[in-house]
């Protein structure tokens, strides 16, 4: 039996009624695989971590070089971050634009507030000597939590990038589309956080393997 | 061909991600301040011994990301037809496998290793 058999155009070899996709219908979905494969790579950073983190070379341990009150306080910025997003996206709901670009200042504010505490952080411990070439311990530990601080400052250069875009054509659905994939990717952060304050510092400070 | 009705017959086709609520949000919010506070606390007072400590801080890590994942980043099982939540559920294999696995494997092949003299200068 041919395609023309079944009254069809034989050159065409596609189902001729595919419904069609609305732009950005599979966005969503993409970014969250996206989202997924970026935790794996956390998961081998934590992975390494987990296998090198107790290897000193005689060198500081955790309890030297790792301060809990700039801990606290990096928590905090980032817990507070995630929220202010959380109002942004509400304020995008309701089709309020100012409000929404309000929000999104203050996340990256609190945002860039993070990443200057952990610069902060990073330089005093190079400046003791306690840099990423010192021991296996400070190599995994600047790698992961580099790698965390990058993927923020990625983030809220991003931030940057949205908010002059919904200032100069609003709360257009492609917008709406950018900045909830944004969020996600904002508040996936927040959990690496979660992963990296409790395994990588508190549970270090604790001393239990 | 007429996009309109064919959007409309298509059920898993919704408007985006779900939309969040300022009650979710700050439900969210409220859980994440405490169940990071309490391991802080926890760590700065020595209130437990290390190895209650350790267990408290790890089960309370994973309670907050399940908050985190539930009320900021809105997971559930029908967006996107269950997709989404599918997804998560063969990243956290993936995850547990990789971890749990390279903890194991190195533990027994240091174990098993031969002391060695100048084994704690050596390790870095």
């Amino acid at each position: 039996m041919t395609a023309t058999d079944m009254g069809q155009d034989p050159d065409i070899f596609y189902v001729a009624d595919e419904h069609d996709h609305p732009e950005g219908a599979s966005t969503m979905l993409g970014f969250w695989i996206y989202i997924m494969s970026d935790t794996l790579i956390f998961a081998m950073l934590f992975a390494s971590f987990a296998v090198l983190g107790r290897n000193y070379a005689g060198g500081p341990r955790p309890e030297d070089v790792f301060e809990l009150g700039l801990l606290a306080l990096n928590t905090a910025m980032l817990l507070f971050s995630s929220i202010t997003y959380g109002f942004a996206m509400l304020a995008m709901q309701e089709d309020r634009q100012t409000p929404t670009l309000g929000w999104l200042a203050v996340t990256a504010l609190f945002g860039m507030a993070f990443v200057g505490i952990e610069l902060h952080e990073f330089s005093g411990m190079i400046a003791e000597g306690a840099g990423p070439e010192r021991s296996a311990f400070l190599s995994s530990f600047f790698t992961l939590v580099g790698t965390h601080g990058l993927h923020v400052t990625i983030g809220i250069l991003w931030m940057i990038t949205l908010m002059a875009q919904v200032a100069r054509k609003g709360l257009i659905a492609a917008n709406r589309r950018r900045l909830m994939c944004l969020s996600m990717f904002w508040h996936f952060l927040d959990v690496i956080w979660i992963g990296v304050f409790t395994v990588v510092y508190l549970l270090g400070m604790v001393g239990w393997t | 061909m007429d996009v309109e009705s064919s959007h409309a017959a298509d059920p898993h086709h919704e408007d985006f991600a779900p939309h969040g609520t300022l009650k979710g949000y700050l439900t969210g919010f409220v859980l994440s301040v405490i169940l990071t506070a309490i391991p802080f606390l926890l760590v700065m007072t020595h209130a437990a011994g290390p190895a209650t400590t350790a267990v408290l801080i790890l089960a309370m890590a994973l309670i907050q990301i399940v908050v985190h994942m539930v009320y900021f980043l809105h997971l559930n099982t029908r967006t996107e037809g269950g997709w989404t939540f599918l997804a998560t559920i063969f990243t956290i294999v993936l995850v547990v496998i990789a971890i749990s696995g390279s903890i194991w494997v190195m533990y027994n092949l240091d174990i098993n290793m031969m002391p060695m003299p100048g084994n704690e200068i050596g390790q870095g």
